[in-house]
């Protein structure tokens, strides 16, 4: 990359990417290498989902990299019938929150999986995938 | 420290499409409220003006509005808080006045939401949450309510019906609020028929009937020192119980989705500041964006215990004659939510109801009010007790 140029590998992510320029671009690297990551601080141990540059707890900014693995627990979900504009063409899709205990990852359910398989409990897994338009993103499958 | 009061308030209509500028729109408030205070421009100290950003293009609205309402050289800035933005202008206007900077302090709320399509207007309510982490899939605030109306169905057995009954309870009081964008009574079997308007699911298993619309409106609430407080007006209406709370954007940062965290904390600092418990609110406005919206209100503002927000509304116990009346006057459901509108739109009912002037639907003798406004989905709370003595 060009001395000047910023990095901007973020704006990968997603359907519609709003925020193209962020310290966390790491993030997109392990997606391409197909690992769901989140950070911790070194200094104190605080980790985070989603990935952040900066410790709150002990103002440092000297983070760590771990992977999210596992199960998880489906908090809630909810499948849109419409979208907000940009996403129109991917109606109908369903949104969802997993619960690994130390940390919730938000993201959307894997359009493989039915809403019938589906219940507020059950138990699930992230898997990196792409999204209807090429573009990096993660989604939740059945564990 | 002196007491703080309301001594005047106003509306516009909240309509679907505004014939007009914003300015304008907000004069209609403005002029009702000013009449309502009877004070003449130069008692106004400084102005907050409340509104969600990116729904029309005027940049820094606070200084255009301060001179179309003849305001000038008056000090005024803008403050936002999503949906809570209204009701954040009057923590703000009774800061100023509390602080002694000034004697009397105007706060406008308004939003014109019909410029955009509602697939735009959608994507700015996303863009409301966290535009790193959850707008790139593609989020909206009902599908993030819906989530909450799904884990509550799990864990506390609420049913669709439940909800349902919420807006049969905002229709009922819909037609009495001239002000209000629909006014339509609203039956148990328009939410059984998916093939209906109000029936058909947005994001499950949220149906239309459960959504709250866009709408274009204004309000006005005006604030005043306690010596000005009695000098201009015959029935102040007092600030007892002011609190605000904010919860993680993120749903990943959320301990549960079963009600509002923010609320939760926001009514608890409001109580204690007015020496209440929620058993001593008479009348009350929440924020009922979404029915499960209120009913997680009712829990999270002590009215009913966690799951059992159900029994109240299955008792009809938050209609005007029951214990507890809430958004006896339609409710965002009924009247629309122009976002930086509504708590202006909240409060002046409150007020109205304390003063006695609520007119059909006048809460028996009440004493005290409680304002529930809150931003996003629950990122922003306030909570404001208003009392007659």
């Amino acid at each position: 990359m060009a001395k000047n140029e910023l990095d901007s590998r973020f704006a990968q992510f997603g359907t519609v990417s709003f925020a193209s320029v962020t310290q966390v671009n790491d993030f997109i690297g392990y997606l391409e290498e197909g690992k769901l990551m989140g950070t911790r601080c070194k200094t104190c141990g605080k980790s985070f989902f989603p990935p952040r540059a900066h410790c709150y707890q002990c103002l440092a900014g000297d983070m760590e990299w771990f992977e999210i693995a596992g199960k998880g627990e489906l908090v809630s979900y909810s499948t849109l019938q419409y979208a907000p504009a940009g996403f129109t063409e991917e109606v109908p899709y369903t949104i969802a929150l997993v619960d690994y205990g130390e940390y919730k990852v938000f993201g959307r359910i894997d359009n493989s999986v039915s809403e019938a398989e589906l219940s507020v409990g059950t138990k699930m897994k992230t898997q990196i995938s792409r999204t209807p338009n090429g573009r990096l993103t993660y989604a939740f499958m059945k564990a | 420290m002196g007491k703080v009061g309301i001594i005047g308030i106003g509306q516009s209509a909240f309509v679907r499409s505004y014939p007009g500028s914003i300015r304008e729109l907000v004069f209609e408030s403005f002029r009702e409220a000013m009449k309502d205070a009877r004070i003449s421009g130069t008692d106004i100290g400084a102005t907050v003006v409340c509104s969600a950003p990116e729904y029309d293009k005027q940049r820094s609205p606070a200084g255009v509005i301060a001179e179309y309402l003849g305001l000038n050289p008056q000090p005024t800035f803008y403050a936002e808080t999503l949906c809570s933005s209204g009701s954040t202008g009057l923590r703000l206007a009774y800061s100023l006045v509390a602080s002694g900077l000034h004697d009397v302090v105007m706060v406008i709320g308004f939003q014109i939401m019909s410029q955009l399509t509602s697939a735009e207007s959608q994507e700015r309510m996303g863009r409301g949450a966290d535009i790193q982490w959850e707008s790139p899939f593609g989020t909206m605030m009902p599908a993030y309510y819906a989530m909450h109306a799904r884990a509550h169905m799990a864990k506390f057995g609420t049913t669709m019906e439940d909800l349902a009954l919420i807006r049969v309870k905002a229709g009922t009081y819909g037609p009495l609020n001239p002000n209000a964008v629909y006014r339509k009574p609203v039956t148990l079997e328009q939410f059984q028929d998916p093939g209906s308007f109000l029936g058909g699911l947005v994001a499950g298993p949220l149906r239309a009937g459960d959504c709250c619309a866009n709408a274009d409106g204004s309000s006005c609430v005006i604030v005043a020192s306690e010596d000005k407080a009695r000098a201009f007006s015959k029935k102040p209406v007092w600030i007892k119980g002011i609190g605000a709370a904010t919860a993680p954007v993120n749903m990943a940062g959320r301990d549960r989705l079963t009600g509002l965290a923010a609320s939760v904390e926001a009514a608890g600092q409001a109580y204690k500041m007015a020496g209440i418990t929620p058993a001593d609110v008479d009348v009350a406005e929440v924020h009922d964006c979404f029915t499960i919206a209120e009913l997680m209100a009712y829990e999270d503002l002590g009215f009913a215990k966690p799951g059992e927000g159900k029994n109240l509304i299955r008792s009809k116990e938050t209609y005007r004659e029951g214990s507890i009346p809430v958004n006896v006057d339609g409710g965002l459901l009924s009247k629309g939510h122009p976002v930086g509108a509504t708590g202006g739109s909240q409060i002046r009912t409150v007020v109205l109801q304390l003063r006695g002037e609520a007119g059909e639907i006048q809460v028996k003798d009440p004493a005290f009010g409680l304002i529930h406004n809150v931003g996003g989905v629950g990122l922003y709370g306030n909570v404001t007790i208003l009392g007659v003595d």
